[in-house]
């Protein structure tokens, strides 16, 4: 039975982040992931990463940016934490390889992004993500002899002791099929988002909220399940991502009249103001007729202002996106792209050192909420999240781990996923398809939780996720072997979306105010006074989970009102 | 803007099916989907997969060319089943237009579309000393490096670790233990990074293992494969041009002292002097090695005789010599201050408008190979120049 001082679950930034920080500890540590370390979903991070690395910048200010994005539901101790530690990690990711596009004077390069007051984020083209985690993996080699690699191996539970601390978790090697008992001081859930309850979602497959729901299961609270972000821009052809990155080289949003609307909207950040602002502004030019292409359903995004050669330079990927998956140049004609579902600001509740309230269970990157992102994320602060709160996880975790023995854990657990997922395989033809199941939450999702919320879509989402919930109890699998059977995972990590649907669509039933991503047609004023809060939901065994508040932490920032 | 909405229609999928807990041999699987013509290969696996039997195997998760999952054999040309289109897939299938997917080659099956990437691939990977090197102390802040070498080492930063390449790598396939296009590519990432300290370490390693960077034929398979435009051949002859040129290392094939054989004879002479080639390329007419190497060859010499391929004359008087025109040529590369090494990521497509092709609407994915056009065009001819 594998044991180590610290398990980290999910191998995206976070978790690969925290493994290298608590090797670095000295401490014992098995990185545990259901794919391969560099399919993890970090790799689709387009635009880059914000830190106040010029000597012009100031952290503070960043912090203010990401207050004020977040609108004001951020915590702003963990804000701090993250801004002001944010030039020593990308310096820190500078030193061991990343190969961040320079300036002419062979200094880190600075690009605009959303919601900041200055040019403070740093890039590699429009691969940023994917070249910080394929560095980060570079390291992991590095690390070989002192931090185990299970790749391919699915978690199904997270193991709680008699005390209700979290000892280790019971995963799959998809491979072969066995069921395997880890044990561990201390688990720190680097698993990812929820994109995948959501249809369509810039999301990879593999986001399906894994550890959100494993951490649920066991009792942890959930905080701001309600605040999903929609990109501005996705293609409206398949919900692919296109970065904000070619918004921070200058390209403009154009709607049937070829007005760039974000003047009515933002007239001091235009393109540039956060994502929640630009993408209610498409929503609402799409909703008021003003759409363009096919049902007058999207908008256009114009990267063809944008000198070619920096195009090339720095919008690379999405020069292919457009060329491949689209069928058009972006050099030479506007896109066509809408708002669609990109990530979730909430996640597991944790503290600034990654802690949950269950002792001995960390939660950093996507599947956490810290909270630093609030109602809204900015762009460019998804990456620097995952790496900071990652990084303090794993030296938290790995100081914790020194003063304790190896918890004792038996093999029940496992034996119990065994048969779970064995009464799956065997479960008779008569219900519904799995992939039936996954897409009707998808679309309702995408229709009743999205940019614009009223309370009757609200209510009509959650019966059906109940309904979705009952009727995945009985949804069959054909594949019977036990040799990557993903059809079984498949089925497994339906439960786990259901779960974190219900909590999003819980909580934003529950905020009848509109603040950052959640915009209510019935209640369309931010309401301080009673939701500066932050909303957590429980698992509680009933019906619904149970439903409690805890307040905002402002240290120096208080609310104002929200102009870009 | 370019209108490629088809209405959707049917496709029949041929798959590559194995199941190692049947006892059985691999078998051909059909499915006929129902998709539009521009959706992917890996979208028409999901419907497959979704709708029919769910028991497919394939690793996939972006969808979108970018996690480098679902690399995959279509109509026998390797690539990402997400960055392959349907309508392209057709194109290329044979007489019975049906889309045949296969696992990738050069790695072992786990399953079906699976295969073992861990015991080839990231082997390799390994083998490289895949990390940087950076001085010791590190600068209080990030290193000055020049803008355009960040730029260079992004191209093969942009490789998704697919393994395309590795699946058709035809050199690997007559020598498994070939390092390989995917690897090299990444050893050039450190050696062309000006922050890593050890590149005439990592050059003389890859130089002195017989199965190392001497060990690729140039066949481009790789540069084809490559769903990213990393070219990884190109960047093993960067690797091959660094290593001679700038670290005089000892070439296995000596191809290095034969490439600028060849230059100078060209110079000299116009067309090729197979009688100065061949000792030049060994130091010279009074080098042991390149006697060592005639005598090596004199039955290849003799046949080319007998066989009027060359006179005796020809071979050994050369009577043609450079023109105006070849001089011209040598002038004016070399008349350049720095060496031409750049790549797409640098020099973009600008120099392409002149033949108009980038300019006409993109049919998605409608290359003859099957592939979506691969990310960098022209990468082959301008990063090898």
């Amino acid at each position: 039975m594998p044991s180590h001082d610290v398990l980290i679950i999910g191998a995206g930034l976070a978790g690969q982040r925290a493994a290298v920080a608590a090797a670095d500890a000295g401490v014992s540590v098995a990185i545990l992931s259901k794919v391969h370390p560099v399919r993890s979903h970090s790799v689709a991070a387009a635009g880059g990463i914000n830190a106040a690395v010029s000597v012009t910048d100031d952290w503070r200010s960043h912090a203010y940016d990401t207050v004020k994005g977040a609108d004001f539901l951020g915590d702003q101790d963990a804000i701090e934490v993250m801004c002001s530690e944010a030039p020593a990690e990308v310096m820190h990711l500078e030193h061991i390889g990343v190969t961040f596009h320079r300036n002419d004077s062979g200094e880190l390069d600075l690009r605009a992004f959303g919601g900041a007051s200055v040019k403070r984020t740093a890039y590699v083209a429009d691969i940023t993500g994917q070249a910080i985690l394929h560095v980060l993996y570079e390291q992991l080699m590095k690390y070989h002899e002192t931090v185990d690699r299970y790749e391919e191996w699915f978690t199904t539970s997270l193991i709680i002791d008699e005390e209700g601390a979290c000892v280790g978790c019971v995963a799959r090697n998809i491979r072969t099929g066995s069921m395997e008992t880890f044990t561990a001081k201390n688990v720190i859930l680097a698993s990812g988002g929820a994109g995948q309850c959501f249809k369509p979602t810039t999301n990879a497959l593999i986001c399906t909220a894994d550890g959100i729901a494993q951490a649920y299961d066991v009792g942890a609270p959930l905080m701001d399940m309600e605040m999903i972000q929609y990109h501005p821009t996705t293609l409206v052809e398949n919900g692919f991502l296109i970065t904000e990155g070619a918004r921070g080289e200058g390209a403009h949003l154009l709607n049937s009249d070829g007005d760039r609307f974000m003047e009515k909207y933002a007239p001091n950040k235009m393109e540039l103001a956060s994502r929640d602002v630009v993408s209610r502004a498409e929503q609402t030019e799409i909703n008021e007729g003003r759409g363009v292409g096919e049902d007058k359903s999207g908008i256009y995004l114009d990267i063809t202002v944008v000198p070619k050669k920096r195009v090339h330079e720095a919008l690379r990927e999405i020069v292919n996106i457009g060329k491949d998956f689209a069928g058009v140049d972006i050099t030479k004609e506007p896109i066509l792209i809408r708002p669609g579902q990109h990530y979730i600001m909430g996640g597991v509740k944790t503290d600034i050192n990654g802690a949950t309230p269950i002792d001995g269970l960390y939660a950093a990157g996507e599947v956490a909420c810290v909270s630093v992102h609030g109602g809204n994320r900015l762009g460019a602060n998804s990456l620097l999240d995952t790496l900071i709160f990652g990084r303090r996880a794993g030296e938290h975790a790995a100081q914790r781990a020194k003063g304790m023995a190896m918890p004792e854990v038996g093999e029940a657990q496992a034996r119990q996923d065994e048969q779970k997922i064995a009464e799956i395989i065997a479960r008779p033809r008569e219900g519904r398809r799995i992939s039936e199941i996954k897409d009707e939450l998808g679309t309702v999702m995408n229709q009743y939780v999205a940019v614009y919320r009223e309370e009757d879509g609200l209510q009509k989402a959650h019966e059906v996720v109940r309904r979705l919930k009952e009727e995945a109890k009985t949804a069959y699998v054909d594949d019977r072997g036990t040799v990557f059977n993903q059809d079984v995972l498949g089925a497994i990590e339906l439960g786990y979306m259901l779960d974190a649907a219900e909590c999003t669509v819980v909580g934003a039933i529950e905020r009848k105010e509109s603040r950052g991503a959640q915009y209510r047609v019935d209640f369309p004023d931010r309401n301080d006074e009673d939701f500066m809060q932050h909303i957590n939901t429980t698992k509680n065994g009933g019906d619904a989970p149970t439903i409690t508040y805890t307040p905002v932490t402002v240290t120096q920032w208080q609310p104002e009102v929200r102009k870009y | 803007m370019a209108d490629t909405r088809k209405p959707s229609q049917d496709f029949t999928l041929r798959i590559r099916r194995y199941d190692p807990e049947s006892g059985q041999p691999p078998f051909w699987d059909e499915h006929t989907i129902n998709l539009e013509p521009h959706r992917s290969v890996l979208e028409g696996i999901l419907q497959a997969k979704g709708k029919y039997d769910g028991s497919i195997g394939i690793r996939c998760s972006c969808k979108a060319a970018i996690c480098g999952s679902c690399g995959v054999r279509v109509n026998g040309k390797p690539g990402l089943a997400c960055h392959t289109h349907l309508s392209a897939a057709l194109k290329s299938s044979g007489e019975d237009g049906v889309i045949e997917v296969e696992p990738m080659g050069n790695m072992p099956i786990i399953k079906d579309l699976i295969v073992d990437m861990d015991a080839v691939h990231w082997k390799k990977i390994q083998r490289v000393t895949p990390w940087l090197l950076a001085q010791d102390p590190l600068p209080e802040r990030e290193h000055i490096v020049d803008r355009e070498a960040m730029v260079d080492v992004t191209q093969s930063m942009a490789c998704i670790q697919c393994g395309a390449c590795v699946s058709d790598c035809l050199s690997m396939e007559v020598d498994p233990l070939f390092i390989g296009p995917a690897a090299l590519a990444k050893a050039y990432r450190f050696v062309g990074d000006p922050r890593d300290v050890q590149q005439f370490e990592r050059l003389k390693d890859l130089a002195e293992d017989p199965h190392g960077m001497y060990d690729c034929t140039h066949c481009f398979k790789c540069i084809e494969a490559c769903p990213k435009g990393v070219a990884p051949m190109n960047q093993i002859m960067r690797l091959r041009r660094r290593a001679g040129g700038d670290h005089h290392i000892n070439d296995r094939n000596n191809g290095y002292n034969h490439e600028h054989a060849f230059v100078k004879n060209i110079r000299k002479n116009g067309l090729l002097h197979e009688n100065d080639l061949l000792a030049d390329s060994f130091g010279g007419k009074f080098n042991p090695a390149a006697g060592l190497f005639l005598a090596k060859s004199l039955p290849v010499i003799t046949r080319a005789l007998i066989r009027g391929k060359a006179t005796l004359k020809v071979a050994l008087l050369h009577p043609h010599k450079a023109d105006d025109h070849v001089k011209r040529i040598f002038d004016t590369v070399e008349g350049r201050e720095e060496r031409v090494d750049l790549n797409l990521y640098i020099t973009g497509y600008d120099e392409d408008d002149k033949n108009g092709a980038a300019n006409e609407p993109v049919v998605v994915g409608a290359g003859d190979d099957g592939q979506a056009s691969p990310s960098a065009p022209g990468a082959n001819a301008k990063g090898a120049s």
